[in-house]
């Protein structure tokens, strides 16, 4: 079976964002009031092939640990769905 | 004569530079291409700045994969001094060869001028030239030289004597100014200010040449 994956790569909770904080300064010079808790992250996408939706879940937070995130630093999370066969 | 391993990665920049200082501190050099599955005989590593691979997904995070990386890691395993120089310090991190992280710099600029760094610790392989205490003027070039730990971490950097450099004035919001780490042993060594750009006063500095030096001697030593 096919699977796209969407992983979601965020700055871990305590650990600095300055893009996302320079973002929620420069926003209020633009007329946008009232935003808080700016966030940046990275989005990654691809399509995997695996005997079944657990399976595909494993093979997803073995890349998000070992390559696509780094733990020290990020947090990773995956959403994954059916690829629709298209006949 | 003792001779140095400097790594080429795609995308790597800083490699001739490198050659220079260690020849400069009287060893010599040779280009080893990343592609490259064993390091060969060579005394020494140095894992030199640029950006590695273009820094695609993080600085580092490819070239740990590259395939000298575990003949690297073999190498550091055994003792053997390695030292990791900006970029290079990046890929020392993501290949877990020494501890934390680099992140953008807090001020999100680019920056590149001389910067002033005491010597926090003289017992790994490049420091140990150095007195504690000592002041060294050496440039640093990045943008994501923002030292990362966790507390625990760096409690345990601290009370291993693993933190090598720190700034004078943080320049990039690293963590406790941390500039310059070595693993828990002493012969990996990653930092982020270029001593190969500070290794000859017709550069303005030399502070940076007993790094140089005292890799040469540390891999006597080691071998």
């Amino acid at each position: 079976m096919r699977f796209a994956v969407q992983v979601e790569i965020t700055p871990r909770e305590g650990i600095s964002d300055p893009e996302g904080q320079t973002i929620e300064r420069a926003l209020p010079v633009l007329g946008f009031e009232g935003v808080s808790r700016v966030s940046t992250g990275k989005l990654i996408t691809f399509e995997v092939e695996a005997d079944d939706a657990d399976a595909a879940s494993t093979i997803v937070d073995d890349m998000c640990q070992r390559f696509l995130s780094n733990p020290v630093i990020e947090d990773a999370s995956a959403k994954i769905s059916d690829v629709a066969v298209v006949g | 004569m003792t001779t140095v391993g400097v790594i080429v990665f795609p995308g790597t920049n800083c490699e001739l530079d490198a050659v220079s200082a260690v020849q400069t501190a009287g060893g010599s050099a040779e280009l080893i291409w990343h592609g490259e599955k064993d390091l060969g005989d060579v005394d020494a590593v140095v894992v030199p700045g640029g950006f590695a691979h273009g820094d695609y997904l993080r600085s580092g995070a490819i070239a740990r994969f590259s395939p000298i990386m575990d003949s690297v890691a073999r190498f550091a395993a055994d003792g053997g001094p390695v030292l990791g120089i900006c970029n290079g310090f990046q890929v020392l991190a993501e290949a877990g060869l020494v501890p934390g992280a680099l992140q953008k710099n807090a001020g999100l600029k680019f920056m590149c001028q001389p910067v002033k760094l005491r010597v926090e610790s003289t017992s790994n392989v490049v420091g140990a030239q150095y007195e504690l205490g000592q002041e060294l003027m050496i440039p640093i070039n990045h943008f994501e030289g923002n030292y990362t730990v966790g507390p625990e971490t760096l409690r345990e950097l601290v009370d291993n004597d693993q933190v090598f450099l720190r700034y004078v004035e943080n320049p990039n919001g690293s963590v406790s100014s941390i500039a310059g780490v070595s693993n828990r042993a002493g012969n990996v060594v990653g930092l982020m200010p270029h001593p190969e750009r500070a290794s000859n006063a017709l550069l303005g500095s030399a502070d940076g040449l007993p790094m140089f030096a005292s890799l040469l001697v540390s891999s006597l030593v080691a071998s």
